[in-house]
Order: C-alpha cells, then structure tokens, then sequence
C-alpha cells in the first residue's frame, strides 16, 4: 500500500495492523458519506481506514427483537456497507416498548420489513438483506456464510447454539447477547476465528465454550413470560453493535494475511479470553440503582463439542439433523428409564389400593410444597425432590445416614416406598437414587414408581384433581 | 462441631441473572463460611454450595440452584469475576475476601 494512503488511526499493536494492509482502502470516500461518518471517523482508533472497512463489511443481525432493533439502528448509522436481517415474526403492540426499530403505523407487518423501513430513513446508504423466516439448521449455514460478522439478537437456546455452530464451521465472529426482566449479559465469542479443532496455544472460545449445556427448560425464563425492561435490553442491544463496529473497523474478522487453511496465529491470551459483561437493574431498592460487572471467561475448550480437538460437527451434518438442538435443549437433564417392576401406572395403583390388595406402604410425593399444598393424595407424605437431592449428595459426600433423608417414620420397616411426583421424571430419580443410597435394604424393600405423576393421575384416575 | 467459635472466613457471595430470587431477592451476602466442612476438609466451592443450599436459601426449589448435588447448567460460577473453570470450579479452596458471583446464563432478546 502507497504510503500517503497510509493513517495511523488503527492501533498498530501487532494482530491488528497484520489484517489491516490489503489495497482495497484506497478509495476515497464520497461527499454524503464523508459528511454522514465524519464524527465517528474523528474518534481515535477508527479514521478513514476504519470507516472503510466498515464500508466494505457484511454483518448479519439475527433477530428483529429487543436486541436487534437498537443495534440494527447503530449498525445501519455507522456505515456498515451490507447489512442482512433474519427474522420470521411480525410486529406487535407489545414489542414497541423496547423493539424501537418497529412503529405503531407498522403493526402486523413482517419485522424485518419493518426495521428495513427505519433503517433506510436513518441511512439510506447499506444494502438491507431481508430474511423474513426463521433461522434453521438447513438454511443457517447458506446465510451466515454470506457475512462477516454475526450478531445473536436471538431469544432462545436452540438457536443460540444453531448459531454458535454455524459460526464455528464458517469462522465467523460472534457477539452474543441476551437479556431478560433487569438484567443483561453480552459476549464477543469466536474472534478472530480459528479453524475448528485448533486447541494448541490460546484460542477464542465459542458459546459452547462458554455454556456447556442449555439451562432445564423448566428453569428457562422468556422475555413474554418473565417481562423485561426495554432499556436493559436496549443497552445489550447497542453495546453488540458497538462490539462489531470495533471488530469490523479493526479487521479481527479478517483471516490473518499468512494463514492457509489451517492455522492460525495463537493468540495473546488477552484477545483469547474475552470478556462477559452483566448488566443489572434494580426496581426495587434505591441502594444499588444498577451495576456493570466485566467478568473474565476461559479460552477455547479442548473438549469443546464444537469447536474442541477432534469435534465431528459438520455442516452437513448440521443439515440433515446433527445434533438435533431441539432435543439438546429440551431434554431432562438426568433421564431415568426404570425397569418395568419398579414402575406401576397410576390407574393400576389406584385399582389395587381399592380393592384392597396394596400391602401397607409409604406414599411420597416429590413436588415443591407449594404444589403439595393444593392437594395431594390420601396418605401421602412429602418430599421436595430439590432438597432430596441436594441432602442426598450431603450424604453422600460427608457420609451422613441415607435413613435421614426419608421423612419421618417412613426409614423403619420393610414397607414398601412409592414415588409420585408431578408429571414422572423426578419420581423415576428418586426411586433409583433411593436404591443408590441403599435404603431398599438390599432388594427387601420395594421402592416404585407410579408412573407419570398426578398428571397420570388427574388425566386417568380423578379428574377432580388439584394439578397444578 | 458447629460452635459460633469455630473459624470462617468473610467472603461476598452474589447472585444475578434471576437467582437472587431463591435467596430472598437479596443480591449480595457476607458470609462467614466455617473454615472447614463437616469432615475435616478445607472449605471449597462445593462445601460453599451446600451452605447457601442449607442456611440461605429462601426458596424451596432448590433443583433451580442444584441438581443432582451440582450446580445447575445454565449457572455460570465467577470466582474474583473469573470463570470457576479457570480456578479448579468445585475443589477451588475458598479463601478470606473471595467473591464468588453466581449468575444464571440470560436466553431472552
Ligand atoms: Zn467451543
């Protein structure tokens, strides 16, 4: 590159000035764009070389919601050249407190066709790419490798980790962000990529890096049922953008200039360790108004499903259904399958107990004491599985008497134990961790389960039932 | 055993992204955690877990803050703001003045 063209507003710290030299910079920029950028080119560490290169990018934002709104608008305004948009829902009333992309006048119009409308009014200079349906594992891959740079403006796990995937497999930086009620949280992953399967020296992490395996969905809050407060999600949303504007005017998503497939330079372990940023928001007390905490995360994980040594995920396999992220992030988290005589229906419990052919046992019940307290079976005694467990790893980490764990009066005896809980999954644990810890006195004492919960119960046997 | 003479050790133990929830809404503790646990052993994260569990938590779903006697997925563990995997997670020895932050990973947008 001729030397006048040259400026020094890029820092020249080794990694970035090695992406930062290839001739395309050297165009001028036009009146309306000089005019348009000026402010932002004047700040340090961007110039005209920076906005160039923002010019020239394609950045995906996925997701028309509470995130993609405010940082499409940022994204779109900085003059970033190509801007695609993926999302299948159509505006409602409810989103227009925080999806600020969306306008009254605009109800029931396709999200992305909306946000497009508000882009082109802002800065009618990008080119806008509507994707009006939802992201798949069978067109993912087609769209994210037409970009640069991939914004997760997404509200649900499955596909977080589509994303994050597809990102990994077409080496494409990640900013990922998510916020629910009061708080936030944003993270710059797999940047500057790396091929897939490099785990000698440091390298970026992916989401799976990050977040091994998706909460339990019953632990899964959504921004419709849980609410959320459109300037928490607003602040995730501009701050992603503020990200990528830094990673596109740098040239972190540029393969390093030397690197034929295969390698990559290993990184400065700063650059490899990227940063989690929560935001919280407080309603409720005056003490503590919010608070920003930057929390350090790890590297890139050898044994890593995606990213790690050795991983078998492809995009073809991606395609054709593997993984399947629907079951990755829906499954129970233990799945106890128990053999057919430590099962019994709730219909076959009921009928015995009638006819007076059950033999005197104990009757627990392992839901949470609120659900307990609106009605439970005759006899039943409770056990909240959440305690059980954790009073079961005490014992048996410190070795404490598993007899303690049983309510009272009901570790005596041979009588038999069964197990009802609210839809069947965690019955089928407790009666297995039961025989873990012994207490069915060597096989003497049967310990059941009854089959698919009061949910069995209230659909087969009683539909008076309290099930809540 | 269990005497308030016994040694602790001050800490702050915090909790975000939903969690303060099942400990009484309340962000932050100071805690004095018994130096060692019930058998002899230094004080680790896990040990630290099954006291919140035991004498903090407000809220009976426990199997929102562990499961199985671990802690839940989806519950990132910071010790000093770093990742509990950098530091050992679990056998991480708790020492005087650590802050361990636990924060529930965010899926909404
Ligand atoms: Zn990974």
């Amino acid at each position: 590159m001729a030397g006048e063209t040259k400026d020094n507003s890029l820092p020249k710290n080794g990694l970035l000035s090695a992406r930062s030299s290839d001739g395309k910079f050297s165009r001028r920029l036009t009146d309306d764009e000089f005019d348009r950028y000026s402010r932002q080119m004047i700040v340090p560490g961007m110039g005209r070389e920076g906005q160039l290169r923002l010019i020239e990018s394609r950045l995906l934002i996925i997701g028309a919601g509470g995130l993609g709104c405010p940082a499409a608008q940022y994204i779109a305004g900085a003059g970033v050249g190509t801007i695609g948009i993926v999302d299948g829902d159509i505006v409602e009333a409810s989103n227009l407190h925080r999806q600020v992309g969306h306008a009254t006048s605009r109800l029931g119009m396709k999200k992305v066709d909306s946000l497009i409308t508000h882009l082109k009014a802002l800065n009618p200079l990008p080119t806008y790419i509507p994707y009006d349906f939802q992201l798949t594992p069978q067109n993912a891959a087609d769209i994210i490798s037409q970009y640069d740079l991939v914004l997760d403006c997404t509200d649900h796990p499955i596909t977080r980790y589509l994303i994050s995937d597809i990102c990994v497999l077409t080496q494409k930086p990640l900013v990922s962000a998510a916020a629910v009620q009061k708080s936030g949280q944003l993270t710059v992953l797999n940047c500057p990529p790396a091929p897939q399967g490099l785990v000698d020296g440091e390298y970026p992490p992916c989401y799976r890096c990050c977040f091994r395996k998706p909460p339990p969905p019953s632990s899964m809050v959504s921004c419709g049922e849980a609410g959320i407060m459109g300037p928490v999600v607003g602040m995730m949303g501009m701050a992603q953008a503020g990200e990528a504007i830094k990673i596109l005017a740098s040239g972190l998503h540029l393969p390093p200039p030397t690197s034929d497939d295969n390698t990559a330079p290993p990184l400065e372990r700063n650059l490899a360790r990227p940063t989690l940023l929560i935001y919280t928001y407080d309603l409720d007390s005056a003490v503590g108004p919010y608070s920003f905490r930057a929390l350090k995360m790890g590297g890139r994980k050898k044994n890593c499903f995606a990213c790690g040594e050795g991983s078998t995920l492809t995009l073809d396999g991606i395609k054709t259904g593997n993984p399947d992220y629907v079951q990755f992030c829906s499954a129970p988290t233990i799945n106890v399958r128990l053999p057919p005589e430590q099962r019994i229906t709730a219909v076959a419990y009921h009928a015995a107990k009638e006819k007076g052919e059950l033999p005197a046992h104990i009757l627990v019940d392992t839901r949470e004491k609120e659900h307990f307290s609106f009605g439970s079976l005759e006899g039943a005694v409770n056990m909240p599985f959440g305690r059980f467990l954790m009073n079961a790893a005490a014992v048996k980490r410190t070795g404490g008497s598993a007899r303690d764990l049983l309510p009272t009066g009901a570790a005596d005896g041979d009588a038999p134990i069964f197990v009802v809980c609210r839809t069947g999954q965690d019955s089928q644990e407790t009666v297995e961790k039961l025989r873990e810890l012994g207490l069915d006195n060597g096989g003497q004492r049967k310990i059941v389960d009854i089959m698919g919960g009061l949910r069995a119960w209230k659909q087969d046997v009683d539909p008076t039932f309290p099930f809540i | 055993m269990g005497s308030e003479s016994a040694a602790t050790i001050p800490i702050t133990v915090d909790f975000s992204g939903g969690l303060e929830m099942l400990f009484d809404n309340q962000r932050r503790y100071l805690i004095s955690l018994p130096v060692t646990d019930e058998s002899g052993k230094a004080a680790n994260i896990a040990f630290l877990i099954e006291h919140l569990c035991k004498h903090y938590m407000k809220d009976p779903r426990a199997d929102l803050f562990v499961l199985d006697g671990h802690i839940r997925p989806g519950i990132l563990v910071l010790i000093n703001d770093a990742d509990w995997e950098l530091e050992g997670e679990e056998a991480y020895e708790i020492k005087s003045k650590d802050n361990i932050l636990f924060v529930s990973t965010l899926h909404g947008g």
